[in-house]
């Protein structure tokens, strides 16, 4: 299915980018008309995805992220990419409470906070490469 | 610089837009302020991975002054929060608990309160309406 419209993003792994890179996909998903709720989901499990690549991905070193939202009827898929070090095993990272960074007080919930909001996520890794998260979100279902 | 141009595009741009592209409303600030024995952490703003070394930093300077022993996080104006609030709460939880002081949370927004339940916090720590129900517990107990 081709989308309607596409946007494509690039930023650096700066934790002050988790703020921009979630308002700059409401703004995006605000075209589709959504209720306030849908937007702050989108909101909430694009900061997660974000989080991810910058604590996870490249362990708080300098790379590159990339965001790409599709906007089709009337649902969207948002995908957040990083080229750091990528999940030896995702099954176990989805797990709710899993983490591997218990030390920085991190609470292991990011998978099961984007799974909550959005309608469907799908986690692709290569160890060594990098991750990409792909968001789904329908709008218009509570209706 | 970032902020005057994305207000340009909020002004230009549908009403609805307002709500999204205002970056400086995405900064945290917490204000203190005590009853007794309890310290009430009042949030505004946006609680990420960006901002939880702040919030941890900022909370842990309140605890060491010797009057604090209990702590209310009051996120009646918190507007967005992931989950890098549950590892904020969660690490001065474990502190407060050792010094024999207990945590409250007071929660409106949905989606916050839902983040709250999904991660089982809310098994360790209350989570109340309003401040008035909170200091009451919190003091009766």
């Amino acid at each position: 299915m081709q989308p309607i419209n596409e946007m494509k993003l690039e930023f650096v792994s700066k934790s002050s980018n988790e703020a921009f890179a979630r308002v700059v996909a409401a703004a995006f998903v605000s075209q589709m008309d959504p209720t306030l709720e849908e937007l702050a989901d989108v909101k909430t499990a694009v900061s997660e995805a974000v989080t991810n690549a910058i604590i996870h991905g490249y362990e708080n070193r300098y790379g590159t992220i990339m965001m790409i939202c599709r906007q089709y009827d009337n649902s969207v898929e948002i995908e957040v990419t990083d080229e750091g070090k990528g999940i030896e095993d995702i099954e176990q990272a989805m797990q709710p409470l899993f983490t591997s960074k218990p030390d920085m007080e991190r609470s292991g919930m990011g998978f099961t906070v984007m799974e909550s909001f959005m309608d469907k996520i799908e986690v692709k890794s290569t160890p060594g490469l990098g991750t990409t998260i792909v968001l789904y979100k329908k709008f218009g279902n509570q209706n | 610089m970032i902020f005057e141009e994305l207000d340009i595009v909020a002004f230009c741009a549908p009403l609805q837009w307002a709500a999204v592209v205002h970056l400086e409303e995405t900064l945290l600030n917490i204000k203190f302020s005590s009853r007794g024995s309890t310290l009430i952490a009042a949030f505004t703003g946006e609680l990420d991975h960006h901002f939880a070394e702040y919030a941890r930093n900022k909370i842990e300077g309140e605890l060491l002054k010797a009057t604090t022993r209990n702590v209310i996080f009051d996120f009646t104006n918190l507007s967005f929060m992931d989950s890098s609030g549950i590892g904020v709460i969660v690490g001065r939880y474990a502190n407060i608990r050792k010094l024999g002081g207990r945590v409250g949370i007071i929660c409106k927004n949905q989606r916050i309160c839902h983040i709250l339940e999904i991660s089982g916090i809310v098994k360790l720590i209350p989570v109340y309406e309003s401040l008035d129900f909170a200091l009451n517990a919190l003091i009766s107990a």
